[in-house]
């Protein structure tokens, strides 16, 4: 028996013993001048749309294929983790609007519940229910600009005028609750900026009574549309060991069948008594997440309706003026009402020395707002855990190798939103 | 906390059984376990965490830092671990003194999600993590210069004034606004000096300049 070895390289090149690609230059690593100049490189953003904000992705093309992606973040950093520490907590809430603008009353309820996590607080049973209210009206805004604007990016233009009209209509529900369609300032510590006003719950209970038709409508636009499919099937895909390594969340995790939901497995406001079922894809790839999401915000109008049925009348802020300012009518009449007010004013909430994390299941995935108190009115550390910017860290190994063009739709189907990812 | 110290996480006592003394503390604070350890034995218990079963700490939900308004107190790096199937967090510390070098391990070869999470503690705080194969700066640009902006004594506007923060914004040549990487992926690789080669073929990162 004749037998000849022949001795294979088995390392792709370019990749290191772990699978790592090698970070080598190019021109530098070999391959000879003309590999070199074939190379082009493309820049994509920081302003453009299709990068969904101010997302810079320096693009190396080989032809039309994807060799590597840098992405450049930061244009966007404001600094809210440090101003933070120069805050009173409920001064901090407004600056939570503006992370994830897209979902601001979801932000807005997972900081004020990291707080009384800190505090020890028990909620209200309405305020419980009506913060789960706020999460997902803040769901199904944030899934609907996500379904417009990557239908936008693949060339569907009709679905994104049915997503913003119906975005349209939570942002009414929206501005009537708090006075305000993007810069919500929903919770306090320890409750609510307000109830909601009468007869309030009628429109939302005609939303969700029409939603799931716009969403059968929208459905018919794209999931047995050939150019979507086409587009979307089997591109930008992640293994669900892939997507539990690179510390994915929300739909992009479950898109990839990792059926992990902060909601489900960590409840937090009660979700374990509603009854709602989490979406679990098996490819991971752009229609697996396109269908999670769509399904999630049935999902959501479900638990909107369980909700709105098991809303009673109630106090929304809990009885404890250290926390909660008292009725203005009091604070002018009664002395013990003033100086509460007087201490609140001046000098905030205090929680005791310690530190909690607490996730919550947002739009984009699972924000954990981690603080840390030395028992004065400020945070010693106030850490957003950013779905997203965890999210578009997996992007270059998503692109790898795909088409130019799969850029986008990939990018797209990652749900990123710059305010949260560069804070 | 009053909590009982029945209430800490089983992993607590199966971590001192196989690291000892490396070991240092835990607690239970609002109900999340935290464990303090060696930093520079963290990559072993992170690595341990991870891979032993009954543990399976396979998720790493986020990478931080902290540190004190007491400036004798040493600044800690927090790992958020979770294992998904129990839906259990750990909570991993690891207290670097202020005045030694501020490094720790990396653990991108455990979790390929630490990547940038990493590069934004080293940012923002300054600590190195040794190993990491790209830790160039993540929300601010590879020539920032007035140092990072998360530590106590980095003043709330920045160590530089306006009009400065400014000229630096402006100035400079076109070229520095890209890092070294970029520049060496486009076609004018091979018009750069020689220099600039040399310094990209020894694998450098950072800024132009």
């Amino acid at each position: 028996m004749t037998s000849r070895t022949v001795e294979l390289e088995l390392a792709t090149p370019g990749l290191d013993a772990a699978g790592r690609p090698v970070r080598v230059p190019l021109g530098v690593a070999g391959g000879g001048e003309d590999l070199g100049a074939e190379h082009m490189l493309v820049n994509i953003g920081p302003q453009h749309p299709a990068t969904h904000g101010v997302l810079r992705l320096v693009v190396e093309l080989e032809g039309e294929t994807v060799k590597r992606i840098i992405p450049h973040i930061g244009y966007l950093h404001s600094g809210f983790e440090k101003l933070g520490e120069y805050r009173h907590y409920n001064q901090i809430i407004p600056l939570t609007d503006r992370t994830d603008y897209l979902s601001p009353m979801a932000n807005n309820v997972g900081f004020a519940l990291a707080v009384e996590k800190l505090m020890g607080i028990e909620l209200t049973e309405r305020c419980r229910v009506l913060r789960v209210i706020a999460c997902e009206m803040s769901r199904i805004i944030s899934h609907l600009v996500w379904l417009g604007t990557t239908g936008i990016d693949l060339g569907a233009f009709t679905p994104f005028l049915w997503a913003f009209n119906e975005r349209e209509k939570i942002y009414n529900l929206q501005e009537s609750w708090t006075g305000a369609r993007l810069t919500t300032s929903l919770t306090r510590v320890g409750g609510l900026m307000a109830d909601i006003p009468e007869g309030w719950e009628k429109g939302l209970g005609e939303f969700c009574g029409h939603f799931p038709r716009v969403l059968d409508e929208i459905e018919t636009m794209f999931s047995r549309n050939a150019i979507w499919i086409g587009r979307t099937q089997g591109v930008g895909a992640m293994s669900a060991a892939d997507a539990v390594n690179y510390s994915l969340s929300g739909p992009m995790l479950r898109a990839s069948g990792v059926a992990f939901d902060v909601r489900k497995d960590k409840p937090y406001l009660g979700y374990e008594d509603y009854d709602f079922d989490v979406p679990v894809g098996e490819h991971g790839d752009i229609y697996d997440r396109y269908a999670v999401r769509i399904e999630e915000m049935r999902q959501s109008n479900r638990i909107l309706q369980q909700a709105l049925a098991r809303l009673r009348p109630g106090p929304v802020n809990v009885d404890d003026p250290r926390v909660v300012l008292p009725p203005k009518s009091r604070a002018m009449s009664d002395m013990e009402a003033m100086i509460y007010h007087f201490k609140q004013v001046m000098e905030g909430v205090r929680p005791p020395a310690g530190e909690a994390y607490l996730a919550v299941e947002n739009p984009k995935g699972e924000l954990g707002t981690y603080l840390v108190s030395d028992g004065t009115a400020k945070p010693v550390r106030w850490r957003i855990r950013p779905p997203s910017l965890i999210n578009l860290a997996a992007l270059p190994t998503l692109c790898e190798g795909a088409l130019l063009s799969d850029v986008i739709a990939i990018n797209a189907s990652v749900d990123i939103v710059m305010g949260e990812i560069d804070r | 906390m009053t909590a009982p110290a029945a209430a800490a996480s089983p992993s607590v006592a199966a971590l001192r059984t196989a690291f000892g003394p490396a070991i240092r503390r835990h607690a239970v604070v609002c109900g999340d376990a935290i464990v303090h350890v060696d930093p520079a034995r963290v990559h072993d218990v992170l690595a341990w965490l991870r891979d032993t079963p009954g543990q399976a700490y396979d998720y790493l939900v986020d990478v931080t830092a902290v540190e004190y308004r007491d400036q004798e107190r040493a600044l800690e790096v927090v790992w958020n671990l979770r294992a998904l199937a129990r839906a259990e967090d750990l909570r991993v510390k690891a207290e670097l003194a202020k005045d030694g070098p501020l490094e720790v391990p990396t653990c991108t070869d455990l979790w390929r999600g630490a990547d940038w999470l990493e590069r934004e503690v080293f940012d923002m705080f300054g600590v190195r993590f040794t190993g990491h194969p790209d830790l160039r700066r993540l929300l601010m640009w590879e020539s920032y210069a007035e140092g990072y902006p998360l530590r106590k004594d980095f003043p709330l506007r920045g160590h530089f004034s306006r009009a400065e923060q400014t000229r630096q914004a402006l100035g400079g040549p076109a070229e520095k606004h890209y890092s070294l990487e970029e520049l060496s992926i486009a076609e004018a690789m091979h018009y750069l000096p020689a220099d600039m080669r040399q310094r990209l073929a020894e694998g450098h990162h950072g800024e132009v300049a």
